[in-house]
């Protein structure tokens, strides 16, 4: 991709940043109580001083004004302290991050690794017992509200088998020093295989149930744009040139196919963004989506408002690489 | 090459079909869905759904709010220490499970139905004036619809309800915020190919007005795509609103919901997993069924989208 | 002559669809001779193009060989398990199809799409660097065969940055990478300009004489063929016609429907004669007519005609499925 093409991609981002960030900000507004009294919460304090902190907080200024203080101050990822921890909330958020990152990367590395071969053979051999199998299993993916589906896991390998924890990152006593703070990666710089099986076991359930709505999704469109791949006739060129099965059905057939499923699998990180939220309240896992469920109910503000910015720009990001993404699978497109 | 093949089978298709005896189309489409079993049965479970919804009063066993704590967490009556009084068991304060999943069919009903009806004429009103109008209307239309679009649905739902506070009215609005959009991108799409269509171009010449052309040339031909979308979409919402309501968000307790009912079940999971899992069966019932419908109605209605 | 290349013996095509069983290719004979080029002339629905896939195995389901047999070089490779079918693919037969811009791959530049095929038929390639040195020079002399200028710079190349009449010399150039015996051309000029078209054609004949590769000319145009092959096979409806030494067939076709496809041409040799579309359409491929197939279409049909007809020998190596040929 050539880098002019790259820049004026992100030059289109401005306006729907901005609009986001308008939203986020319009959202607060709406917030019942005042923000004062909130951040006070049972702090007794004179009337000077909560007219101070008023004004320390900008609340006296006209709206337009606000938000252009409000946006100077999210590009400096300052959203203010949060009311509950009595900290920073930019810092409150980094603590957390890692932990959701990872189930989000072992999510999407689940819904591709299942999603996309399962969608390849329901392709290939169509009609057969795994497409049928296949298209059952994604009806129910899709249909299937994720904290239930965590329920039930929770049921069936915790309660009943004991095989997998019902909670939690890690055990007590496998903890490993902190570096890049996600566990799997963590453990193994540590050196230590048993605390790294240790997190893997406590990551397993909580990944699959964010990630099988997406790999449902995944194998569905999958399966739609490998049949229509299928009937190109580059690949009854290539096959017609004598290329090894194997090699006409990935080389030439999923290649093309993997085209619309990018595009598919960067809109449903929306889903798994959000999933965030339900999967580490339903596994008690200690990220960003349980923070800020915590903050709904404390009404802290400024910690909810600054995370639902990071989700949605974050969403905005990925959707920008998967278009990146796009030119490199198929040199036909131009962003 | 390939095309040859086509062809001859396109060319088989004249004598395939005899003369249909004329009727309207749309008791052909009603027969070709009738033909279609799974779309048949799913369109009976959500209306069997709707019925429970409407008429909980009647078909609920008892009352829903009724507590009493000598059943506290009884068991379904396939298990032991149940009874047929309360078939699916009843609830950590000894309320009638069933009698609440019945109830709970309303909030997940009227919300779906709601939202989706609302978003729908927001949407297909704006993408009819962005898709018609064009210029500076689609503009400002069209960058509403890209900042909403950058929002992860749930994570939308979350910020406003979070901002708003509980409540069905407050559900409604939140959903209805987003969920304009993709009527509105669909909307848009179709009036655009509509437009340029010989009937519109003829109403044009004749001096009609882009209010006339719009309401009676265009929305008629745009209404079986965006209807096939709404009801797709009603599977997402009933989700959606089982999640908020899953998180505490929702509406707000002793009203029974199927999302609230989960969350409150989690608790004794170890004791008493029904509490838990069964208002999740609803929720998947209802939602599979409303996925099959809506690709039978799609498939019959709008075969252009068909997979 | 130690026997035919390729052998064709009464093979019959089926398609299933909704409507029926559609036969595509309903017993059709034709042999291929080493080095020669063999015309098949028909439009489209004729069953031509699917005869040939058929000889390599790339009917694409639920469309299937029904019967008869198809041998090359003696070996009968019909019915062959689909591993042995790869072998021959491209390294014995090859084939190249009508539009180049969709049978090559857009993702893949040309290098790519021509070192595969390489690498599909040579397992005496060496490892390493040396491998791809020896890929590309090889890729390169493949695009300087088929008259592509400055070929190190169109390896690089993506099938859309290349003009129509080079995606299709790189076609060829794949086709005959692995040097096969026999190259099926399905319909090479119809997706070219005009004056693309003679120099594809050229190119063709060209290397027929350079690699002696026999060549089969699939096409609707019967001038096209007229210009280029030996002997011409007519076909309609599934079924062979007429065949026989092309200036023969063409100076006096026996068959009225090869006729009409004469009559269907301009010709350059006399400007003023009206062209004159063959009327009526193609027979009903589920339902064919129980005799002749042409016979609703034939200005000179009668009763005779609607009882079933064979191929029909006539002197000096024709033959014609017509009533008017002496049986």
């Amino acid at each position: 991709m050539r880098p002019s093409a790259l820049l004026e991609r992100l030059l289109q981002l401005v306006p729907v940043l901005l609009g986001i960030a308008l939203v986020v900000f319009l959202m607060m507004q709406a917030t019942p109580g005042d923000p004062v009294e909130l951040m006070l919460g049972d702090a007794l304090a004179t009337p000077e001083q909560r007219e101070a902190l008023r004004r320390d907080m900008g609340l006296d200024r006209p709206l337009p004004e606000r938000f252009l203080h409000f946006l100077g101050n999210a590009a400096t990822l300052d959203f203010g302290q949060s009311f509950h921890h009595r900290r920073p909330v930019a810092d409150v958020i980094l603590e957390r991050l890692p932990a959701t990152i990872e189930l989000t990367l072992a999510a999407m590395a689940i819904a591709i690794a299942v999603g996309v071969p399962l969608g390849v053979v329901a392709a290939v051999r169509r009609d057969g017992w795994i497409d049928r199998l296949a298209t059952i299993l994604g009806l129910a993916g899709v249909s299937m509200p994720g904290f239930w589906l965590g329920i039930l896991l929770i049921l069936l390998f915790s309660v009943q088998l004991g095989w997998l924890p019902v909670s939690g990152r890690i055990g007590f006593g496998a903890e490993v020093p902190p570096v890049t703070g996600l566990l799997l990666v963590d453990t193994l710089l540590a050196g230590r295989p048993a605390s790294f099986l240790e997190a893997l076991r406590h990551l397993l359930l909580p990944a699959v149930t964010l990630g099988l709505a997406m790999a449902a999704l995944l194998m569905r469109v999958t399966r739609t744009s490998m049949l229509e791949a299928l009937r190109q006739d580059y690949v009854t060129f290539a096959t017609a040139k004598g290329l090894p099965r194997r090699r006409v059905l990935i080389r030439h057939a999923l290649r093309n196919a993997l085209t619309p499923t990018v595009t598919v699998a960067a809109i449903e990180t929306g889903t798994l963004l959000g999933g965030n939220m339900i999967v580490e309240t339903v596994f008690g896992w200690p990220g960003l989506g349980r923070l800020v469920v915590e903050g709904i109910f404390t009404r802290n503000y400024p910690l909810v408002q600054a995370a639902v910015l990071l989700y949605a720009v974050t969403y905005v990001l990925l959707n920008l690489l998967a278009d990146v993404l796009q030119t490199v699978l198929n040199p036909k497109v131009r962003l | 090459m390939r095309a040859e093949a086509v062809e001859e089978g396109a060319l088989a298709r004249p004598a395939e079909a005899p003369a249909a005896p004329a009727r309207s189309p749309f008791a052909a489409d009603l027969r070709e869905l009738l033909a279609n079993r799974t779309a048949v049965l799913s369109i009976a479970i959500v209306l069997a759904v709707a019925a429970m919804a409407l008429f909980a009063p009647w078909i609920a066993p008892h009352d829903p709010y009724e507590a009493n704590l000598l059943r506290r967490l009884q068991p379904p009556v396939w298990l032991e220490g149940g009874e047929w009084a309360h078939p699916l068991g009843c609830d950590q304060l000894g309320r009638d499970i069933l009698s609440r999943i019945v109830f709970g069919a309303r909030v997940s009903m009227t919300i779906g139905l709601l939202v989706v009806a609302i978003a729908a004429v927001i949407g297909t009103t704006l993408g009819l004036l962005a898709g018609y109008l064009r210029g500076f209307v689609d503009v400002l239309i069209g960058r509403i619809v890209d900042t909403l679009l950058g929002f992860p649905y749930l994570i939308f739902a979350i910020g406003l309800m979070a901002a708003m506070g509980p409540g069905l009215a407050n559900i409604v609005l939140a959903l209805v915020l987003k969920e304009w959009v993709l009527t509105c991108r669909v909307a848009r799409a179709e009036t655009l190919a509509a437009r340029e269509m010989d009937y519109v171009e003829a109403a044009r010449a004749l001096g009609a007005s882009p209010a006339r052309i719009m309401l009676g040339e265009i929305l008629p031909n745009i209404l079986s795509p965006v209807l096939v979308v709404a009801t797709f979409r009603m599977a997402t919402i009933v989700i959606l609103e089982a999640s908020l309501s899953f998180l505490g968000l929702g509406v707000q307790p002793p009203v029974p919901s199927w999302g609230s009912m989960v969350a409150d079940g989690r608790a004794f999971l170890l004791d008493a997993w029904w509490v838990a899992t069964l208002p999740g069966v609803a929720i998947f019932v209802l939602v599979l069924a409303i996925n099959l419908a809506s690709q039978g109605l799609r498939d019959v209605f709008d075969p252009r989208l068909k997979a | 002559m130690s026997g035919p290349l390729l052998e064709i013996r009464g093979l019959a095509v089926v398609f299933p669809t909704r409507g029926g069983l559609v036969r595509a290719v309903d017993g059709v004979d034709l042999e291929v001779f080493s080095g020669e080029c063999l015309g098949v002339v028909g439009e489209s629905g004729s069953g031509k193009s699917v005869t040939f896939l058929a000889v390599l195995g790339l009917l694409r389901p639920p469309g299937r060989i029904e019967a008869g047999e198809i041998r090359f070089e003696g070996r009968t490779i019909s019915g062959l398990p689909e591993a042995e079918l790869r072998e021959l693919r491209g390294r014995a037969i090859a084939i190249t199809l009508q539009d180049a811009l969709t049978a090559l791959n857009p993702a893949l530049t040309v290098e790519q799409q021509i070192v595969e095929t390489i690498e599909a038929h040579d397992p005496d390639l060496p490892r390493g660097r040396a491998r791809r040195r020896i890929l590309r020079e090889r890729a390169q002399e493949l695009l300087r065969l088929v008259g592509i200028p400055e070929p190190a710079r169109r390896l690089a190349a993506y099938p859309h940055e290349l003009s129509g009449g080079m995606r299709q010399r790189v076609m060829i150039a794949i086709a005959l990478s692995c040097r096969p015996k026999l190259l099926i051309a399905d319909e090479p000029t119809t997706a070219l300009d005009v004056t693309i078209q003679a120099q594809v054609l050229d190119l063709l004949a060209e290397l027929r004489e350079r690699l002696g590769t026999a060549i089969v000319l699939v096409s609707h145009d019967l001038g096209v063929v007229a210009e280029h092959c030996g002997r011409v096979v007519v076909m309609y409806a599934g079924q062979v016609v007429e065949r026989g030494p092309t200036a023969a067939v063409i100076g006096e076709p026996r068959h009225p429907y090869t006729r009409g496809l004469l009559r269907s041409i301009p010709s350059i040799a006399e400007p003023e004669r009206p062209i004159r579309p063959i009327p009526g359409q193609m027979a009903d491929p589920i339902r064919p007519p129980p005799g002749c197939r042409f016979e609703p279409r034939c200005s000179l049909a009668r009763p005779a005609c609607r009882l079933p007809i064979a191929l029909r020998p006539i002197d000096g190596g024709r033959a014609a499925r017509c009533v008017e040929v002496a049986a």
